[in-house]
C-alpha cells in the first residue's frame, strides 16, 4: 500500500504529461472560435467605408449565395499579406464583402490602391461595434456566410496561399 | 559587440553550470575533498556571469539597440524609460533570461551563505540547482536566444504590448519569478537530501528561509496581479480563475502547505516524506505554470503566444526534472526514517489537516485549469471552466481550512486535549456566532458562501490573535508575531472577498450628457467626453461628477486608450477609494444617439482583499526576519560545536 502511494505522484505526473503532449500536438488551440458559427449574422448597418462604394448591412448578406465577409483595416500589417489571396478568390468569382475597422476613407483609399480592391462593398466600422458583435478578436478575420446569412466558418488571421483551397471548398459546401 | 558579450557570458555561465553538476556528482559519489570544495566557487561565478548577461540585455533595451531582434520586437524609442527597462522581461526571451538569472543567483546565494547543512547534502543540492539551470540555459541558447541580431536594423521598434505598459506590471513578473525560483532552491534541497538520505531537522531549517522568502514574494505577486487585473482590464472583478492566475496560485498553495509542514519537520522531526514531496510539488507547479503560460496550449488574456517548438522544449524539461525528482522520491523515500509520532489532536495534527486541505484545493485548481485541455483531447470540443466550478469546489474547502487555521495556532505540539482547545477558542467562536446573527438579521439572503465567509472572517480575525493571549508581548518571538499577522491577513482578505461578493452594486447605462445615474450610495453625472493624447496613445476621456449623499462632489476621469503600435485598446477605470469601499467607473463606446456606455460599480470593502494580502506578506516577512535572526544567533555555536 505504502509502496503504491509512493509511486502515485509519478503516475499522476506521467498522465498529465500525456495530456500536455496531446495539447501541443493539436496546434490550432491558440484562438477562440466565435460562438456565432451556425448562427445568423448579427443585425447591423454600416455606412460606406470609402466614397464610391456601397456600405454594408446584414440584410444584404442574406442574398441567396455564399460569400466571404472579410474584416480588415488599412493599419493592419497581416492584411497586406492576405491581399493577394483575396484577389485570387475574387478573380475566381467569390463575392467578398469588407468591414473596415477603425479606418479613415483616405487611409483606406491608399490601402486599396496599393494592395488591390477585391470588395463588392465596404462597411466602415468606426468603433468596432460590428467586429465585437461578431465575436472577432482581431484583424484580419474572415467569415464564410451562406445564402441565408448564416455564418458557416470563421478564419482567424491572414488567409495564406495554402488556406485558399479549403475556403473554396467550404464556400462550395455552403451553397 | 555588446550583444555578443551578453551571449558569451551566457554560454560561459552554461558551461560553468555543467561543471558544477559534474563536480557535484563526482564529489558526492567519491567524497573527494577537492571536488567538493570546487562546487561553491563555481556556483558563485556562474551567478555573476548570468547576472552580467541580464544586465547587458537591460542595457540594450534602455539604449534601444535596434540591431537586436528582441529589442526591435518589444521596444521603441518613444517608450517611457520605465517601460524600456521593464520591456526587458515583458517578452518571452527576456523573461526566460530573467528566470535563469534568478535561478543562478539563488544558487550562488546558497553556495555563499548556507552553513548549517552537512557538506555532502549541500553539494548535492548545488548539483541539483545546476542541473535545473542547465536545462534552462539550453532552452535559452538553442530555442530563445535573446541576443539574436537583426540585419538590416529597422528605423524603429515595434513597442511593447500596451496592456503591459503599467508600472504595476513592470514589477509584477520579477516578483512572481523570484517566488517561483525561490521554490527551485527548496526543490534542489529536497533532491539533495534524497540523494544523501539526509532528511532531517537541519535540512528543514536550511530550506525554510527559502520557502518563506519564495512564499512572501508569491503572496505579493498574486496580490499585486489581482489588483492589476482589477484596475487595468476594466472588468471590475478581482479574480478570474484565468489559467495564468491559476499558474501563480498553484505554487502558492503548494508553498503554503510546504511552509507549514517544513515547520513540523524543523521543530518536531515529523512529516519527513511529505515535506520532501511538497518541496518537489511546489517547484513542479512553478514549472507547470511556466509551461502553461509559455506553450500557448491554454487560452488566456495574459498568455504569451509562443510556438509549439518552445512548448515541446519546456515539456521535455518538465519531464526530466519533475519526472526525475518523483522517480528519485519513489526510490529513496522508503529508506528515509519515519519521523516522530504525534496524536491526532495536536499542533501537528492540525497542520496535517491544513496540508491535506491545501493539497485538495491545489488538486481542484489543477484539474480545473487542465480540464479544457483534457476535454479537447477526448471529445475535440473546446470549452472553458469558469468561476462557478472553482468557487463551488474550492470555496467550501477554503472555509474549512480557515476554521482549522483558527484552531491550529492555539494547539500544543505532540498531544493536546480537545476540550482545552475548544476553551481556548471560546471567544473567537462567540464572535463568529455574533457575526452570523448580525449578518442574517441585517442582510438576509446574501448566499451561503459570502455568509460563511463573513462569519469565518470575524472568528478567524479574532482567533488569529489568540496565540498572543496572556503572553508578554515584548518577549514574544518575531516569528510568532509573523504567524499572527499572516493569519489575520487571511481573515481580512476573506472579509473583503465575502463583502465584495455579497454587497457589490453594478449599473450599466447608456448615459446622455448631463444625465444622472445611481450606483450604491453615489450619484453619477456624465459631464463631458474629450479626446486626449498620451505619450504613445490617444484616448477618449470622460469627465464624470460623483457625489455621495450631501458630501462634496468630485470628478472622475475614466479613459479608453488606443495604442497604435501594436494596435490595441485598453480601459483605464477611474477608481475612488473611500474607507468603506471603492467606486469603479469605466467608460465604453458611444452610440449614434450620442449616448455613452458607462459601467458603474460600488464595491464595499473590496480593498480589504489586497490589504489582507499585504498583511499576509508582512507576516511572512516578520517570520523570515525572526528566523534568520535566531539562526544567526545560534549558528556560530552549532558550527564550532
Amino acid at each position: 500500500m505504502r509502496k503504491l502511494l509512493i509511486w502515485l505522484p509519478l503516475a499522476m505526473f506521467l498522465a498529465f504529461m500525456v495530456v500536455f503532449a496531446g495539447g501541443l500536438i493539436s496546434p490550432e488551440s491558440k484562438t477562440i472560435p466565435s460562438k456565432l458559427i451556425g448562427k445568423p449574422m448579427p443585425q447591423f448597418a454600416l455606412p460606406a467605408g470609402i466614397a464610391g462604394k456601397p456600405g454594408l448591412s446584414s440584410t444584404e448578406l442574406a442574398n441567396g449565395q455564399p460569400h466571404l465577409v472579410n474584416i480588415f483595416a488599412s493599419w493592419c500589417i497581416p492584411c497586406i499579406q492576405e491581399a493577394p489571396q483575396l484577389a485570387q478568390l475574387a478573380q475566381a468569382g467569390v463575392p467578398i464583402y469588407g468591414i473596415a475597422i477603425r479606418d479613415r476613407p483616405e487611409d483606406l483609399g491608399r490601402f486599396l490602391a496599393r494592395n488591390g480592391d477585391p470588395y463588392r462593398a465596404i462597411g466602415g466600422d468606426a468603433n468596432s461595434s460590428v467586429q465585437i458583435a461578431l465575436g472577432s478578436s482581431g484583424v484580419p478575420e474572415t467569415f464564410i456566410v451562406d445564402g441565408k446569412g448564416i455564418i458557416r466558418r470563421q478564419h482567424i488571421g491572414a488567409i495564406n496561399p495554402e488556406d485558399v483551397p479549403g475556403l473554396m471548398s467550404a464556400l462550395a459546401a455552403a451553397k | 559587440m555588446i550583444a555578443e558579450a551578453g551571449l558569451a557570458a551566457l554560454w560561459l555561465a552554461a558551461a560553468l553550470a555543467g561543471l558544477q553538476l559534474l563536480f557535484g556528482i563526482m564529489g558526492v559519489s567519491s567524497g573527494r575533498a577537492e571536488l567538493l570544495a570546487a562546487v561553491r566557487p563555481v556556483a558563485v561565478v556562474q551567478a555573476v556571469l548570468t547576472a552580467l548577461a541580464f544586465a547587458i540585455l537591460i542595457y540594450l533595451f534602455v539604449t534601444v539597440d535596434l540591431s537586436v531582434a528582441l529589442v526591435v520586437a518589444n521596444d521603441a524609442s518613444t517608450k517611457p524609460l520605465l517601460y524600456k527597462f521593464a520591456g526587458t522581461w515583458g517578452n518571452h526571451e527576456g523573461s526566460m533570461l530573467m528566470w535563469v538569472t534568478i535561478l543562478a543567483v539563488a544558487g550562488g546565494g546558497v553556495a555563499l551563505f548556507e552553513r548549517r547543512l552537512n557538506e555532502r547534502t549541500l553539494i548535492a543540492t548545488l548539483a541539483a540547482q545546476a542541473a535545473i539551470g542547465l536545462g534552462f540555459y539550453a532552452f535559452l541558447l538553442f530555442a530563445s536566444n535573446p541576443f539574436a541580431r537583426i540585419d538590416p536594423a529597422p528605423a524603429e521598434g515595434q513597442g511593447l504590448n500596451p496592456l503591459l505598459q503599467d508600472p504595476g506590471l513592470a514589477f509584477h513578473p520579477p516578483t512572481l519569478y523570484l517566488g517561483y525560483v525561490g521554490l527551485s532552491v527548496a526543490f534542489s534541497f529536497a533532491v539533495g537530501a534524497l540523494i544523501t538520505r539526509d532528511v532531517g531537522a537541519a535540512f528543514a531549517k536550511a530550506m525554510r528561509p527559502w520557502v518563506l522568502g519564495a512564499w512572501i514574494l508569491l503572496t505579493l505577486g498574486i496580490t499585486a496581479g489581482s489588483y492589476w487585473a482589477y484596475y487595468e482590464l476594466g472588468w471590475g472583478g478581482w479574480w478570474f480563475w484565468d489559467p495564468v492566475e491559476n499558474a501563480s496560485l498553484m505554487p502558492w498553495l503548494a508553498a503554503t502547505a510546504l511552509l507549514h509542514s517544513v515547520t513540523v519537520l524543523a521543530t518536531r522531526e515529523g512529516l519527513r516524506a511529505w515535506t520532501v514531496m511538497l518541496a518537489v510539488v511546489a517547484f513542479s507547479m512553478s514549472m507547470v505554470g511556466t509551461f502553461l503560460v509559455r506553450s500557448g496550449i491554454l487560452t488566456s488574456v495574459h498568455a504569451f503566444a509562443v510556438d509549439p517548438k518552445r512548448g515541446s522544449f519546456i515539456l521535455a524539461l518538465l519531464a526530466i526534472y519533475i519526472g526525475g525528482a518523483l522517480a528519485l522520491f519513489g526510490l529513496r523515500v522508503g529508506t528515509v526514517r519515519e519521523g516522530s509520532r504525534f496524536d491526532a489532536v495536536s499542533r501537528e495534527g492540525a497542520l496535517v489537516i491544513n496540508n491535506l486541505l491545501l493539497s485538495a484545493i491545489l488538486g481542484i485548481v489543477l484539474v480545473g485549469t487542465l480540464y479544457p485541455l483534457m476535454a479537447e483531447a477526448v471529445t475535440g470540443e473546446k470549452l472553458s471552466v469558469g468561476p462557478p466550478y472553482f468557487n463551488t469546489a474550492a470555496g467550501p474547502l477554503a472555509l474549512v481550512l480557515v476554521a482549522v487555521m483558527m484552531a491550529g495556532p492555539v494547539m500544543r505540539w505532540r498531544r493536546d486535549d480537545l476540550k482545552a482547545v475548544l476553551t481556548r477558542m471560546a471567544i473567537p467562536l462567540l464572535v463568529a456566532a455574533i457575526v452570523l446573527l448580525l449578518v442574517v438579521l441585517l442582510a438576509p439572503g446574501i448566499g451561503i458562501l459570502p455568509l460563511l465567509g463573513l462569519v469565518a472572517a470575524g472568528g478567524v480575525g479574532l482567533g488569529s490573535l489568540a496565540p498572543l493571549w496572556k503572553r508578554n508581548l515584548r518577549r514574544t518571538p518575531l516569528f510568532t508575531w509573523g504567524m499572527v499577522i499572516a493569519h489575520l491577513g487571511i481573515a481580512v482578505s476573506m472579509g473583503g472577498m465575502a463583502a465584495e461578493s455579497a454587497f457589490t452594486k453594478e449599473t450599466l447605462v447608456a448615459a446622455q450628457m448631463g444625465e444622472s445615474h445611481r450606483v450604491g450610495p453615489y450619484t453619477i453625472r456624465l459631464d463631458d467626453v474629450q479626446p486626449v493624447a498620451g505619450p504613445n496613445f490617444t484616448a477618449v476621456e470622460a469627465s464624470i461628477t460623483a457625489q455621495r449623499g450631501s458630501n462634496a462632489p468630485f470628478t472622475l476621469h475614466p479613459q479608453t486608450r488606443t495604442f497604435p503600435s501594436p494596435p490595441a485598446e485598453t480601459n483605464e477605470a477611474a477608481i475612488t477609494t473611500v474607507l468603506d469601499g471603492q467606486l469603479y467607473v469605466v467608460v465604453g463606446k458611444s452610440d449614434e444617439a450620442g449616448r455613452w456606455q458607462l459601467r458603474l460599480w460600488w464595491k464595499p470593502f473590496v480593498t480589504l482583499i489586497w490589504a489582507g494580502g499585504a498583511l499576509v506578506a508582512l507576516g511572512g516577512l516578520l517570520s523570515l526576519i525572526g528566523r534568520v535572526r535566531r539562526e544567526m544567533r545560534h549558528a556560530p555555536a552549532e558550527r564550532y560545536a
